[in-house]
């Protein structure tokens, strides 16, 4: 079970901030078990990607307790 | 020190606690940011933190600026959640052996807080909500402390 983390409009946009997804061995596995809405806006421009709170590019492999989290651009403090 | 926390900043307090039982150190150079209003046209902020991330970040920055500007010792404390107008939002304070050296580390820690930080804002205003991002001049803020190759990432 991977837990998924949405932040700042991505949250306003899904209507959730923490989920948890069965089955998805991978990012892309992860990506297409969203709502098609929610994966266009996370390839959107200036997303970032967090497995485990740490930034990733491009594919990772998800375990079974796994906590991915998009980030989307950043508002400072 | 480096604390998130929802509830108010009592700054007054946060800094005297900062300087307390302080021998060692020849200034303290402290950062007190407070929530606008502007104009009427912000009624409140929502700030978002990512828990464990967001700290992570900043004890990155704040280990940054200790080496950068030799400090002794630095204290962040940044609200999260609902924050009124009027309210303290950020408060940084910095200790060194001579004054500049705070001034600049307190300097250097609020430009990469107020363009980088992990933190998400939601502005509420009588026209209603919508998430901000950084303006151009806090990205200028931030190109003053491009002096050298390392740091041209920031």
């Amino acid at each position: 079970m991977v837990k998924v983390l949405l932040f700042g409009p991505l949250r306003d946009l899904a209507g959730w901030r923490e989920r948890d997804f069965e089955g998805a061995a991978d990012l892309s596995a992860l990506m297409a078990r969203l709502d098609p809405e929610l994966a266009l806006a996370i390839n959107g421009p200036g997303v970032q990607v967090a497995v485990d709170k740490a930034i990733v590019r491009g594919s990772a492999q998800l375990g079974p307790r796994t906590e991915v989290a998009f980030l989307p651009p950043m508002s400072g403090g | 020190m480096i604390r998130l926390q929802t509830e108010g900043l009592d700054v007054g307090a946060l800094l005297n606690l900062f300087c307390q039982g302080r021998a060692d150190i020849g200034g303290v150079v402290s950062f007190t940011g407070l929530a606008r209003h502007e104009d009427g046209q912000v009624t409140g902020l929502e700030l978002e933190a990512y828990p464990g991330f967001t700290e992570t970040w900043i004890t990155d920055l704040v280990l940054r600026a200790s080496q950068r500007f030799s400090l002794w010792d630095t204290f962040v404390v940044h609200r999260t959640g609902l924050i009124s107008p009027g309210e303290p939002i950020v408060f940084v304070a910095c200790a060194a052996r001579h004054r500049r050296q705070a001034f600049e580390g307190a300097d250097f820690l609020m430009d990469h807080l107020k363009s980088q930080a992990p933190f998400w804002k939601k502005q509420h205003g009588p026209g209603g909500e919508h998430w901000i991002e950084p303006r151009s001049i806090d990205y200028q803020d931030l190109d003053r402390w491009k002096t050298s190759p390392s740091d041209a990432t920031d």
